[in-house]
Order: structure tokens, then C-alpha cells, then sequence
């Protein structure tokens, strides 16, 4: 499958690719290319030039700071996965970029790539908004909460290059994700973190954005066991429904999963 | 138009490319090293894995341009007919291939999972293969010839 004609244009730095940006405003910006190459092959994307900043270095780090871990918007999947301070301080990221695609597809595939997507059931907006994550980009700063705002949708405005992703380190969190047996897409998955006594739940894969269940936060503050949540039940109102699962199956899954990643987080040391 | 320079199986090649030009494309129609195959074109079943800079990836996902400058080994590069690398010899051996469709992405994709992880079990390597797809096999003896392969290449002197 061949793509419709554009022009490649490689950045040499985040100032060089927001220039071309602003000089081809129907251009898009080109990081792993693993959502966006296979839509233009599908003809389903038409971008006239694609500006592509990966292996930027200034894009691609892993780095502590206090209590903080930054990732660079085109620090790929596998170094994210590999890097010794996200699995010394954030081990549930890690094993949750474990569960994105697959070995090929992580060398390629880009944080910044994935939450600027957000697709319904990619696993890193679980990630970003289940940890109470920062979005910096080149035009501010934005939390997690006002970041995702639909299906395929986020709080990015045109010309707006995501540069970092922050992440709060909690004291301990969990990814339970149930993956579509043939795609490996989430089903549902859930991301736990517990900061003492402030609990972030997030849930992807189930409505047509990640979003937090905040019924499951309260109690999970009050009792952070996974009988905490035997009384909770998710409406299916409004999520997904297709041929994979209804939206029963779908909010059937989500304490399901919950409590499986409590259980999970529990099992770490604190 | 744009210029690439590949080094492709330890090889420069210097090319004028559409910009549209596809890894794959370029490897198979531009130089004629059609070992990379091309099977699902969505990026799912792996037949088209080669080594960009010793990390395996798709090449039907990716843009030659994308890998202007880069060092690019494909199945062509591995070993010779009478002098096969390991892992080609362990396919060989176990019958880890029927049509052989899959077969260069199926090597590729081990080569690089045995540089990474030289200690494999069998749950690793069907883990590992996640993004590879056999039609035939049923992937047994697939599994077979990498875990023979990573113990041979393991062993001192190999």
C-alpha cells in the first residue's frame, strides 16, 4: 500500500520543526510514525509533508527530579520500558509500555505519539491520567485531567509540539489491562496509583476516552484493598460497544480489573 | 524527490526516492533485495522485520527516508547459502519453516531477541514474537530453532 504524495522534511531541532510548522500548517508531525504511517497507507491520513522529529535528543531522555520523573515526548516505547529510573521508581509503566503492540512496534512508537493519539484503548493515557501526569508542551503546561478531551481528541492546539511528559511518583501503582485476544488493544484496562491518601484511578479501552472512576478513588481512600470496590458497579451507559464486547461486558470488566490491579499494587512493596 | 544514503547490508547506497517511498519499497524494488517480504502491509504480521541500526522493526512502517544515514541489514545480510548464521542454520535444523513466507522476519526478529535477551525460555520467545505471524508452522518448531539457536550462540567461542 503506497501513501498519497507528500513531502518529508527532517527536523533538526524542536525550534526547526516548530518553524516548519508554522511555515506548513497542513503538515503533521512525524515521531514513530506506527498510528500515523499506517493511516496514510490506508489513505485514511493525507498530511502534504510530514516533519519528522524523531531521534530528536532534546526529545528523547528519561530523567529524575525530586519527586518527578520527566520523559521526553519522543523517548520510544522501548526505552521507556528499559530505562532503570522508571523501573526503579514507576515499575507499573514500565509494565505497562510492556503491553504496547509488540517488540517491533515499541523500538518505533513514541509516548508523546501515543497520548497525542489518544486512541480509545492505548494503554499511555491510563498512564498520564491514572498518575496525574503533566503534559508540557511548547506553548504551556497542561494536567492530565484537562489534557484528554475525547475520542482521538486531547487539549493540543494546532502548532502546540508536546515536548515532556511528568510523572508524580507514587507510592505504589498497578496496570491491569485486558487485552483484545487478537489485537492486543485494551479491552479495559485499569491504572491504580496510591499517593497516601490521594488515589487516582484510571480507566481506557472501555468509553470513547480514557477517563477516571472516581466512585472507585473514594473508597479506594477509605480502604485500599480490592474488597474496598465489591460494591461498586460501572454504568454501561455511553462506553464502547462493538463486536469485540457490549458495553455490558465492558462495564462488567472495569472492577474487574480494578481489583486486580489493587491486588497488584499491593503486592509491590511500598 | 529526496536523497538518501543507506548502508544496506554493509553496503552505501546512495539513491533520488519519492518521499513516499516505503523502507520496504526501497529495499525490494529499489536495490532488489526482495528477501524482506511484504505479507499483511498493516504493520501486524512481522514478514518484513530487518535490523535499522541492530534493533528489528517493520519496514513496511517506516519511510526510506526515515532511515537516511542509518545501517539497515536484511535477511540477504545475515549468512551466505554455505555459510548460514546460527539462527538460519537452527531453522534449518528444527523445521522451523514450511511455506517460508514468514521465515526472514521470523530471523530477524530472533537475531535481535537473542542479542537482547541471550538467556531465553520458550514463554520468552513466544512473548517476543508477539509481532511475527505464522500461517504453518503453529510456531512450535519456530520457538524450537530461536531456543536452539540462543544456546549455540551462547556457548563460548560461538
Amino acid at each position: 500500500m503506497i501513501p498519497y504524495p507528500f513531502t518529508y522534511h527532517r527536523a533538526k531541532s524542536l525550534a526547526d520543526a516548530q518553524a516548519m510548522l508554522a511555515r506548513e500548517p497542513d503538515a503533521k508531525l512525524l515521531a514513530g510514525g506506527h498510528t500515523l504511517i499506517p493511516a496514510m497507507k490506508l489513505r485514511l491520513a493525507n498530511p502534504a509533508a510530514l516533519i519528522d522529529i524523531s531521534g530528536l535528543a532534546e526529545l528523547s531522555f528519561v530523567r529524575e527530579s525530586g519527586e518527578q520523573i520527566a520523559i521526553g515526548a519522543a523517548t520510544t516505547h522501548f526505552d521507556v520500558m528499559t530505562s532503570d529510573i522508571v523501573r526503579a521508581r514507576i515499575p507499573a509503566l514500565a509494565d505497562l509500555v510492556e503491553e504496547i503492540g509488540d517488540p517491533a512496534v515499541r523500538y518505533m512508537g513514541t509516548i508523546g505519539g501515543s497520548i497525542a493519539n489518544n486512541d480509545p484503548a492505548a494503554d499511555y493515557p491510563a498512564a498520564v491520567l491514572g498518575l496525574g501526569g503533566t503534559v508540557q508542551t511548547t506553548q504551556g503546561a497542561i494536567a492530565a485531567d484537562d489534557f484528554f478531551t475525547g475520542m482521538f481528541s486531547t487539549a493540543l492546539e494546532e502548532g502546540e509540539i508536546i515536548t515532556e511528559i511528568r510523572f508524580p511518583i507514587p507510592r505504589r501503582a498497578a496496570y491491569a489491562k485486558f487485552a483484545n485476544p487478537a489485537s492486543r488493544y485494551a479491552m479495559v484496562a485499569v491504572f491504580i496509583a496510591e499517593f497516601g491518601k490521594n488515589i487516582r484511578v484510571a480507566v481506557t479501552g472501555a468509553a470513547p476516552c480514557v477517563f477516571r472512576a472516581q466512585e472507585m478513588e473514594t473508597a479506594l481512600a477509605k480502604d485500599f484493598r480490592p474488597q474496598a470496590l465489591a460494591a461498586i458497579s460501572i454504568s454501561p451507559d455511553g462506553l464502547n460497544s462493538d463486536i469485540h464486547g457490549s458495553a455490558e461486558y465492558r462495564a462488567h470488566l472495569v472492577p474487574v480489573m480494578a481489583r486486580r490491579a489493587v491486588a497488584a499494587a499491593l503486592a509491590r512493596r511500598p | 524527490m529526496v536523497s538518501v544514503s543507506i548502508t544496506v547490508n554493509g553496503k552505501v547506497h546512495r539513491a533520488e526516492i519519492e518521499d513516499r517511498t516505503l523502507l520496504v519499497y526501497f529495499l525490494r524494488d529499489t536495490l532488489r533485495l526482495t528477501g524482506t517480504h511484504i505479507g499483511c502491509d498493516t504493520s501486524q504480521c512481522g514478514a518484513c522485520v530487518v535490523l535499522l541500526n541492530g534493533r528489528a522493526v517493520k519496514s513496511c512502517t517506516m519511510f526510506a527516508a526515515q532511515a537516511d544515514g542509518a545501517e539497515i541489514v536484511t535477511i540477504e545480510g545475515l549468512g551466505k547459502a554455505d555459510a548460514l548464521h546460527p539462527v538460519q542454520e537452527a531453522f534449518r535444523e528444527h523445521h522451523g519453516l514450511q511455506c517460508g513466507f514468514c521465515t526472514p522476519g521470523m530471523i530477524m526478529t530472533a537475531v535481535d531477541m537473542i542479542r537482547r535477551k541471550p538467556q531465553l525460555d520458550r514463554t520468552t520467545i513466544r512473548e517476543e514474537l508477539e509481532g511475527n505471524l505464522c500461517r504453518c508452522t503453529g510456531y512450535q518448531n519456530i520457538v524450537s530453532a530461536i531456543e536452539a539457536a540462543a544456546k549455540q550462540m551462547a556457548e563460548p567461542g560461538a
